[in-house]
């Protein structure tokens, strides 16, 4: 049983996430003066902690390194008053006026919660898959292409991002072989092109992944032909994941309205969910654009529409709060 | 943050963490490589609070790339103790702390 951290004043706001989402999320709602408690998780940074050059983010003329960017980000909301805590957030409860979020087995409160968890890379779930994670399997060129120089390499995908790791593992490797399930790719023209026109990446279409190969490190993948059926082995010592992301939306499963695919589902044009109070932002709700703007730009509406609902709510809410907490040790908010 | 940890070398390595007295958790890392930012607070801590017991080392593969061979380190960020000479314990990716001391937990007893 979690603690109840009732010493902790309940919060207006508490951030979960810690990529574009929830830390623009984090410097407007500081900046609008409700001291928000962001809880970043220890994978803080989010997905760009994992990319190189981000060459489409406004204004870096000349690009930014993801890391930095986030770092930027980060520094910004701590600049305002953000209270950041790089710890994972172990369970939420979002029904009723007070909200709580368990880490490390205390529990915290606040009025309102902005969710921004963002998506996590995807595997395939084939053998030898996770067993061969950290030995050759890996879902971070950035991290650890630099150890496959000179050798033969597989990246598992057909978008944007299949393509930009391919693109960047062949400044360590002697081939990069693009395995994918179709013809089609999902991914955008420029990224395609600058890819095709690599002459270290090699192309396995139509081939679908079956097994990764190796006892203690990778030694190969087993594949078969999508249209003929037929199985091959193709003899790589590292093997990039790139099949995309999904939502990160457990914790909230069973509180909240989820689309098919696990996306959190928000009233048009807002951040706001199904429940009263909570926001959601960022790519737990973007099944479309995934990019590092637009994710900050709806964090950015998350805090705006969470400033608002607190302010049209604060005499009910306050109430509300009061008789929840009675006997709970409730301290009001000292500004 | 930096203090609590020490820096290894390929050159290092053999009197600094395999000839130690005490365990060594050896963090191989990378200038480049964003989980490994996020991991290196985390093991500024625990190094302050289990100095008696353990000791954490930085070990750059970029410019130690021998270390990292040796040890088949193929993704980073890996920890790896060594106890007596020997590799105990390998932690692949970034963990939060109450998961590092968790996977620690035999050696900071």
């Amino acid at each position: 049983m979690p603690t109840d951290n009732t010493t902790q004043p309940v919060r207006n706001v508490i951030v979960v996430g810690s990529g574009p989402a929830g830390y623009t999320a984090a410097v407007y709602a500081a900046r609008a003066q409700l001291e928000p408690l962001v809880f970043e998780g220890t994978q803080f940074g989010g997905a760009l902690m994992t990319t190189t050059d981000v060459e489409n983010y406004p204004g870096f003329r000349d690009g930014i390194m993801g890391p930095d960017l986030m770092e930027q980000m980060r520094t910004q909301a701590e600049r305002f008053g953000a209270e950041l805590r790089a710890e994972d957030v172990e369970e939420i409860e979002l029904e009723g006026p007070v909200k709580y979020v368990t880490v490390n087995g205390e529990r915290y409160s606040a009025k309102a919660i902005i969710l921004a968890m963002g998506a996590a890379a995807r595997y395939l779930h084939v053998p030898g898959e996770q067993k061969l994670l950290g030995h050759g399997v890996s879902a971070c060129a950035t991290c650890d292409g630099f150890f496959f120089r000179d050798q033969d390499i597989a990246v598992v995908g057909g978008g944007d991002s299949a393509m930009e790791e391919a693109t960047f593992l062949t400044r360590f490797a002697r081939s990069v072989t693009i395995v994918h399930r179709r013809q089609e790719f999902r991914a955008s023209r420029i990224m395609l092109e600058r890819a095709r026109a690599n002459e270290k990446i090699r192309w396995q279409l139509d081939s679908e992944v079956l097994e990764v190969l190796g006892e203690n490190s990778v030694t190969g993948m087993r594949l078969r032909d999508t249209v003929s059926g037929e199985e091959s082995t193709l003899d790589v010592t590292g093997v990039f994941m790139a099949i995309g992301h999904d939502p990160r939306s457990t914790l909230v499963a069973g509180q909240l309205d989820l689309d098919e695919d696990g996306y959190v589902r928000t009233r048009p044009h807002t951040t706001y969910t199904a429940i009263d109070g909570v926001f959601a932002a960022g790519d737990l709700v973007d099944r479309t654009y995934r990019q590092a703007i637009t994710a900050a730009g709806s964090g950015c509406s998350s805090a705006i529409d969470a400033e608002r609902w607190l302010a049209e709510h604060e005499e009910a809410s306050e109430a509300r709060v009061a008789a929840e907490l009675v006997g709970g040790g409730y301290a009001p908010t000292q500004n | 943050m930096a203090g609590n940890t020490v820096t290894v070398t390929d050159a290092s390595f053999a009197d600094d963490v395999l000839n130690s007295d005490k365990p060594v958790l050896v963090d191989f890392w990378a200038t480049w490589c964003g989980p490994c930012r996020m991991v290196a607070p985390v093991l500024e801590e625990i190094a302050g609070e289990h100095a008696d017991k353990i000791t954490i080392a930085k070990l750059d593969v970029d410019a130690n790339p021998t270390v990292a061979r040796d040890y088949q380190v193929l993704s980073i960020p890996t920890l790896i103790l060594f106890k007596g000479g020997e590799p105990v314990k390998q932690i692949v990716g970034a963990k939060p702390k109450a998961a590092l001391l968790n996977d620690l937990s035999d050696y900071l007893g």
